[in-house]
């Protein structure tokens, strides 16, 4: 679900319906509540075997927003450590497997390859920037976690995320809209 | 440890500078989150990014000092297992780059020792970002390619690092010598004091040029667009072959962490 606040910022909450993911557009900022899943590189890594195999995967994806980090440790009474985005782009190489599996959104930073801008056009799903390097900040916003999968690896587990007014940014829409595109255009005076 | 939860003055210095000069609206709200970022760090001793990173580690070893009690590379590393189990860091080194499997404590740290004239030993050491560090790029230029290539270069490093590499960046760059001293030089001279220009005044000219250039690019803070596309640009050059032109660049993002101690 999808409305925008007072302020102009877009309330979002998973589930998302293709709908809700056509309403955005690139450089729109939003605000995230309710569930987030974690998972990188090492996580993907398990996953796409078993898209390949159509074996079940530990979570449901299908409407799902997928969050690429890694938190640092929680300190005893805290809800969990640093957790701000890693780099969306070593994730490339699965997404689309995940999209076609229902998956509408992915937050990290960083550019993504033509091929996922492809995908999310062609399954009607969007990529948010959430502010890397803004680990301590971002983790006010997490209320709840929980580890659903693959705790053997550390920091790089898939974990239940409950978030609340999660601030993050429309990178890649799926009308084909490109933040960074955009913002280098807007601004840059030389060419390198 | 430290170094994880308390941004460096020089680093909130250029935040607060780049506020003043950032055109994009989008950009400047990135800046001020990244202030807010390095107060609340510092408050809930909490790490200022997720990513505490690889431990690299400069030690200058005065040649007069004798080290008794165990190696250095185990003292170092039992600092590292120390401060990052205790500190709530994160776990980021996998054993092997093959089976990736993490070794739980952040260990091994990356150590380079230089032996040096006095009784003293220095460290030097740096928590380093990866997706930063994915950015960092190395070119053998021909003597021909000169002072334009490697100013073209280094531009490009900073271009395709792109939004990728959580900009506004910190350009470490070594020129000359051989290609690992080109790299390890570029490690190095990101310790130097940020805005702060390598002493000989031509090669401070190269970095204010290449600074000033990198800025005009466009890229911005997280890439959203914007003038603050890296805080600083630190070269370090050494003497090389007649045939060579080694041009390392690391790219640094600004969760620039590092510690200097005497001992």
């Amino acid at each position: 679900m999808i409305k925008a606040a007072a302020d102009g910022i877009k309330e979002v909450t998973p589930p998302l319906s293709d709908a809700d993911v056509a309403s955005l557009k690139a450089g729109d900022r939003v605000r995230i509540s309710g569930v987030l899943y974690t998972a990188r590189d090492a996580a993907h890594a398990r996953l796409f075997p078993l898209i390949e195999q159509g074996k079940p995967l530990p979570i449901e994806v299908r409407g799902q927003i997928i969050y690429y980090t890694g938190p640092s440790p929680a300190r005893p009474g805290a809800v969990v450590g640093s957790i701000g985005p890693t780099t969306g782009g070593r994730m490339d190489k699965f997404t689309p497997a995940l999209l076609e599996l229902g998956l509408k959104a992915t937050i990290g930073k960083g550019a993504r390859s033509q091929a996922v801008k492809d995908a999310l056009r062609r399954h009607t799903a969007v990529y948010f920037g959430a502010i890397g390097g803004a680990g301590a900040v971002l983790s006010q916003f997490v209320k709840a976690l929980e580890v659903v999968a693959y705790e053997d690896l550390g920091t790089e587990a898939i974990r239940r995320l409950e978030v609340e007014g999660f601030p993050a940014i429309v990178v890649n829409d799926c009308h084909g809209g490109d933040l960074y595109e955009d913002g280098v255009r807007a601004f840059a005076r030389e060419d390198a | 440890m430290e170094a994880n939860y308390d941004l460096e003055p020089d680093m909130l210095r250029a935040f607060d500078r780049a506020l003043t000069t950032e055109r994009s609206a989008a950009g400047r709200q990135v800046l001020q989150t990244l202030k807010d970022n390095a107060r609340m760090a510092q408050t809930k001793r909490m790490p200022y990014c997720q990513d505490t990173g690889v431990v690299v580690c400069f030690v200058e070893l005065g040649q007069e000092v004798h080290l008794t009690g165990g190696g250095l590379d185990e003292a170092i590393n039992e600092g590292v297992r120390q401060g990052y189990t205790e500190g709530y860091l994160r776990a980021s080194i996998v054993r092997s780059p093959f089976d990736r499997v993490n070794t739980g404590d952040n260990t091994p740290a990356v150590i380079h020792v230089d032996v040096v004239p006095g009784a003293t030993l220095r460290f030097s050491l740096m928590a380093k970002g990866g997706g930063c560090e994915n950015r960092s790029k190395y070119k053998m230029l021909t003597p021909a390619d000169g002072l334009e290539g490697v100013k073209g270069w280094i531009l490009e490093c900073v271009r395709t690092a792109g939004p990728d590499a959580c900009p506004p960046l910190i350009v470490g760059v070594g020129v000359g010598g051989t290609f690992e001293k080109a790299a390890i030089l570029s490690k190095k001279a990101l310790f130097r004091e940020l805005g702060s220009p390598n002493p000989d005044p031509a090669i401070g000219a190269i970095e204010r040029e290449v600074l000033e250039r990198a800025n005009r690019l466009g890229i911005g803070p997280q890439g959203y667009g914007g003038d603050t596309t890296a805080f600083g640009v630190h070269i370090l050059a050494a003497p090389c072959h007649i045939t060579s032109l080694p041009v390392a660049v690391t790219i640094e993002c600004h969760a620039h962490r590092h510690k200097e101690v005497t001992l």
